[in-house]
């Protein structure tokens, strides 16, 4: 791996302050040491976030909503008791992903900035326009079974891997970001982007700019009784999603008030439509119900190679997901979260 | 000498116990030192470059970066290559690939060796070989099934015939009532055994120190002299522990050879380790298959024909190993004709080897699902199918077989299991959860092999044992299994017999492969315990002194540390006061073991077994779960059961891999694998595997070995695989003829 410099500071400004052009922030190094290792990412600096106080604690805020440092660990977040009772979708997406080792390095900042999966973007011989702008996209013809359906371009078909964001985008999260020009907020919908012309601009983020936290505004929690995340892979558990599902409903009982869907795994970034939520309003929870909105959602969704599967996988998640939600958010946290095995009984815990 | 009476072989009370495995503590707390783990004093760490296309040339390398890295000590490419004594391009020995030694600078597959980084780190050889950045004439490469028309096989691995006819298949077919037609598809699939290849080479003068895993290290040896061109005993092989071998390890390949011939050019140390990616090409693989498989039956759906053809993808230089599915065909069910070819498709991969299981792996895969196939259409359970195809003699040979337990494993496996009452139809099942329900089975079978091994033991003066043999320990329990053996030869407890295994420098344990270690390295050492001992019943029975004096021709039983006159067991004496008079010195017995052509000739010789599973799957996004697999295995005698199923049990959780999950995923049009890491080649994890049990069924078989012992390494991949085939069908209704299966085919049919 190339040579970098290493440096340790113990403020947000000091890590702003230190950063140039060709540096990179670490978090739990989950994802940026293995690029840096296959040599797609080549940082000359690495400013290991690991010792910022600030960037750590989760806070439960009154009202309702939450704020969690970026450093916090995937782990810490979903066992965090009130967190994952207020908002318990987020906790079971964040138990689907990745293993028990990852994610108990995996940051928070880390997950909502981690790359995408795409086997080209990981591979320095492969042309990759996300990569290498203009070196044109060696996904379209080649292995992308499992990439986008939605949102893509011809120059990128890469997905967004992350499961904890999905939930995250589902219940209107804001991401707290700060850099040389100071502190901002980033609603999480204009946080990922779709690739366009530019896949090389994957979030909003500005040079220099690094996340300090998440916040899940105050109605978010009114979800906690009926939202659950359902992810589909090819096996029981460290898999990415096929497809996923984050999917939280408010009941006023057999009438939808409110509904929150987003699909992972088949675009760029989390998918949502709010016109699918909307569509729900004031409706019984039936499967017509879910299948209006399951294809609303997934208005324009379209191949983009090997990849068409995903597209009725993806609307039969929906309308599961949404299915799970209406029979309300389990009491324990299921042996395989997230799972469609997830709810039978006799499981020993896996994750 | 005294000509003792021949007995039975007997066994003491080490074998037969479940024995927890002596290796254990070492592994589990990091004391066993594996290749990887040596550092010699002025170590260097190499790393090579991996080609970054699948054909063509290497027309330029910038080994000038390369060298200006701190730390990269040297770089060799074709122009200034470590010189060898062999020619790569030959093939010295059986099993023996030709090898990318940098000889020239063509690329004949994609991460094939084109350069070696020499560096004081690792980091910074790793640095180095990325900066090559290597340029290319790069050819359209071959890949995949339909890259050319599949041509006969000259002949299949192993000195196997490619073709093997009993009796007119296509008469067969022609007048079954009922006939199958069908082709099933299995991928690549790479060892990926834990610990990557990895060799520390030491030269010193003509002398040659390697640290490697290896599965047949005295072979291994002679491969080496022949490319260093060094006698064979100027070199010494460690290979203690081994982590994960799976057929990858029994041959030396490019990459090790290479460090070896760096080395002594450097005169340092080196050390070399395969990343993970770079297990995915110069060190062997299970090749992709295309197989149809064509049965017939008359109206008591009893077999007229089994017509298994197998066309393998090679490699486009060796070819040597396309993977032998067809085989599977032969030696089960008694089917009138019977027909197994082999055909190839050449790619530009690097050369395919053994893979657990090979041929009987994929072989199996498609035949169970066939019958199964063939079952259905003739309206009968696939049990009751398979036992009215049952095969008392060897099909098509009409041999004996030595041994062969299926039906009692038939029998135990389905009552476990609770096979009776499964609905004949498909998609008749529905657990409480809704889950579409399936049950399937599929017989397992693999050969009984033995090879050529030999052994020392000694009988020291106080007692105590010593035995010797060149065995590996792969983690399948060789340290264990081996020293329960010779423990018994010798009469003596477990612990107090010393055994020295993983080096070179000892007599030669054979492969561990095929299955056939335990027998052929096991029946070495009981030979030379045996002979031990029959040297010390020598000297008591001439010693007047001794109370076993005068009992020679009756033969002795040793028995924890004491020869008994075998007629008259009030007569005995320890072993050490024996030895105490004889004048002290220790007692040496030399054993070997292989099977004599005449009785490979006369019987057919097969371990076997039943594999029954039980599959869910979600009725709408079909995912599936493995939730119960049931093995009931014959396999002669078992020497310890602890480790025999756990044998068994990594070959049927490998069955479950091969059926759900494994795959190397090809860029068709680069000819490059893109999933080479284990985020992106999928094995089971712990939550894939549930409800899986073992259970062994004994057989007496005096005819594989004296020690009546088969294998197990192998035969659980075998079986299981069809098995969850036929249970995804049981449940959904859906044939799906490749592997892996998976959700998007399962949701194509829907
Ligand atoms: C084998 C494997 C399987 C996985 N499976 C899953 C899965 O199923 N589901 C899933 O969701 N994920 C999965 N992951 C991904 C995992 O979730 C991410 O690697 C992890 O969340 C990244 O967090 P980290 O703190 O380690 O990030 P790092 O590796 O430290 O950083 C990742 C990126 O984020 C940047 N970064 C880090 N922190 C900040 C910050 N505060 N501000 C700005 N930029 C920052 C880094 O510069 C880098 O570009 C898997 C990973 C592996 C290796
Ligand atoms: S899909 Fe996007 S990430 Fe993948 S190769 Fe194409 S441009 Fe790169």
């Amino acid at each position: 791996m190339k040579r970098f410099d290493y440096i340790r500071p113990v403020s947000v400004d000091d890590a702003v302050a230190a950063f140039r052009p060709g540096a990179a922030y670490l978090g739990g190094g989950t994802n940026l040491l293995d690029l840096m290792k296959i040599g797609v990412i080549q940082p000359d600096t690495l400013i290991d976030l690991g010792r910022i106080a600030e960037l750590g604690p989760i806070e439960m805020l009154p009202g309702g909503g939450a704020r969690v440092g970026a450093l916090v660990r995937n782990s810490d977040l979903a066992y965090d008791r009130a967190f994952a009772a207020a908002f318990p979708m987020v906790a079971e997406a964040i138990l689907a992903g990745a293993s028990g080792q990852l994610r108990n390095a995996a940051t928070v900042g880390g997950n909502l900035m981690q790359k995408t999966r795409c086997a080209y973007f990981q591979d320095p011989h492969s042309a990759c326009n996300r990569r290498e702008p203009g070196s044109g996209c060696a996904a379209r013809g080649g292995d992308n079974a499992n990439l986008a359906v939605l949102g893509w371009s011809d120059a990128c078909i890469a997905t967004n891997p992350s499961d904890m964001c999905v939930p995250l985008a589902a219940l209107g999260a804001v991401v707290e970001v700060q850099g040389p020009a100071g502190k901002r907020d980033i609603p999480i919908a204009d946080f990922h982007q779709l690739p366009g012309d530019q896949p090389e601009t994957e979030t909003a983020l500005q040079p220099g700019e690094l996340v300090i936290a998440i916040r899940l505004p105050t109605e978010a929690a009114d979800f906690a009784r009926n939202a659950r995340y359902l992810k589909v892979r090819e096996r029981t558990s460290f898999a990415f999603a096929l497809v996923s599902v984050a999917a939280a409903l408010k009941l006023d009982g057999q009438k939808i008030i409110a509904a929150r869907i987003a699909l992972g795994a088949v675009a760029a970034k989390p998918w949502r439509v709010t016109a699918a939520e909307d569509l729900l309003v004031g409706q019984a929870p039936t499967e017509e119900a879910f299948a209006r909105a399951a294809d609303a959602l997934l208005e324009g969704a379209r191949a983009s190679g090997d990849n068409g599967y995903k597209i009725e996988l993806a609307r039969r998640a929906v309308i599961r997901a949404l299915q799970m939600s209406a029979a309300g958010t389990p009491k324990r946290m299921p042996a395989l979260p997230a799972s469609p095995f997830g709810d039978v009984a006799e499981e020993h815990s896996h994750v | 000498m005294s000509d003792p009476v021949t007995m039975p072989i007997r066994f003491g009370s080490n074998s037969g116990q479940s024995v927890t495995r002596r290796d254990g503590v070492a592994k589990v707390t990091g004391r066993a030192t594996y290749a990887a783990d040596n550092h010699p004093d002025g170590m260097l760490y190499a790393v090579f470059a991996p080609a970054t296309i699948a054909r063509g040339r290497v027309t330029h390398l910038d080994t000038a970066a390369a060298k200006a890295h701190p730390g990269v000590v040297e770089v060799f490419t074709p122009q200034n290559r470590p010189p060898v004594v062999g020619d790569p391009d030959k093939k010295p020995f059986m099993f023996a690939i030709p090898l990318e030694l940098l000889q020239d600078d063509t690329v004949r597959y994609a991460m094939q060796p084109i350069a070696l980084v020499i560096g004081e780190t690792l980091e910074a050889a790793t640095e180095g070989a990325r900066l090559l950045n290597p340029q290319y004439a790069a050819e359209t490469p071959r890949t995949g099934m339909d890259a050319e028309a599949a041509k006969p096989a000259p002949s299949g691995p192993f000195g196997r015939p490619a073709e093997v006819v009993h009796g007119d298949t296509a008469a067969g077919l022609a007048k079954a009532v009922e006939t199958l037609d069908v082709t099933y598809d299995t991928p690549a699939q790479y060892h990926n055994a834990m610990e990557p290849h990895a060799i520390v080479a030491k030269w010193d003068g003509d002398r040659l120190e390697i640290d490697t895993p290896n599965q047949a290290i005295v072979l291994s040896r002679a491969f080496y002299a022949y490319y260093l061109g060094i006698p064979a005993d100027h070199i010494l092989i460690r290979s203690p522990y081994l982590g994960g071998g799976f057929g990858s390890k029994a041959v030396p390949y490019s990459p090790l050879v290479l460090t070896i011939a760096a080395a002594r050019v450097l005169d340092r140390p080196l050390k070399l380790v395969l990343s993970r990616s770079q297990m995915f090409g110069p060190v062997g693989h299970r090749g992709a298959t295309r197989q149809r498989l064509r049965i017939g039956i008359d109206d008591q759906a009893q077999m007229t024909a089994l017509d298994h053809v197998a066309t393998a993808i090679v490699d486009s230089f060796d070819s040597s190993f396309p993977e032998p599915a067809a085989g599977a065909s032969q030696g089960l069910y008694a089917a009138s004709a019977l027909r197994s070819a082999l055909m190839v498709v050449h790619n530009d991969i690097g050369v395919p080897g053994a893979m657990r299981a090979p041929g009987e792996a994929s072989g199996s895969a498609a035949l169970e699902c066939a019958i199964d196939e063939m079952a259905e259409k003739a309206g009968i359970d696939p049990l009751e199918f398979r036992l009215k195809n049952y095969a008392d003699i060897e099909p098509g040979t009409g041999k004996p077989y030595s041994s062969k337990a299926l039906r009692e494993c038939y029998a135990k496996g389905a009552q476990r299991f609770g096979w009776a009452g499964r609905p004949l139809a498909p998609r008749q099942m529905v657990d409480e959860n809704g889950f579409l329900t399936g049950w399937g089975m599929g017989t397992a079978l693999f050969g009984a092999p033995m090879f050529a091994a030999q052994a020392r033991a000694v009988l020291r003066p106080d007692g105590t044992g010593l035995v010797e043999t060149a065995a590996a320990d792969m983690g399948q329990g060789a340290w264990t299994a081996l020293a329960q053996i010779a423990a018994d030869s010798l009469g003596l407890p477990l612990d107090k017999v010393e055994f020295r295994s993983g080096s070179s420098d000892l007599p030669d344990g054979g492969v561990a492969g095929g299955s056939g270690h335990t027998a052929t390295a096991g029946g070495a050492l009981h030979a030379a315990g045996t002979d031990a001992i029959r040297r010390l019943g020598e000297l008591a029975a001439a010693d007047p002194a001794s109370p076993l004096f005068g009992t020679g021709n009756q033969g002795f039983i040793p028995r924890d540390g004491r020869l008994y006159a075998a007629r008259d067991e009030s007569r005995s004496e320890a072993y050490a006061d024996i030895i105490a008079r004889a004048g002290g010195e220790a007692i040496e017995g030399k054993g070997s073991a292989s099977r004599p052509p005449e009785d490979a000739g006369r019987y057919a010789m097969y371990s076997h077994g039943a594999v029954f599973a039980e599959v869910k799957i979600d009725p709408v996004l079909f995912q599936m779960r493995v939730t119960r697999l049931v093995g009931a295995f014959a396999a002669g005698r078992i020497i310890n059961p602890k480790l025999a199923e756990s044998q068994l049990m990594g070959g049927m959780i490998w069955g479950i891999s091969f059926a759900l999950h494994e795959e190397a995923r090809f860029d068709k049009r680069t000819g490059r694998i893109m999933n080479s890491d284990l985020a992106g080649y999928h094995i089971p994890v712990n939550a894939d595997v549930r409800g899986l049990e073992v259970m062994t069924v004994h057989e007496d078989d005096p005819h594989v070995n004296p020690l009546g012992i088969k294998g197990v390494g192998e035969i659980g991949v075998t079986g299981t695989v069809g098995a969850i085939g036929n249970a995804i069908w049981h449940a959904t209704g859906r044939r799906i003829r490749h592997f892996p299966i998976r959700i998007e085919d399962l949701l194509a049919q829907d």
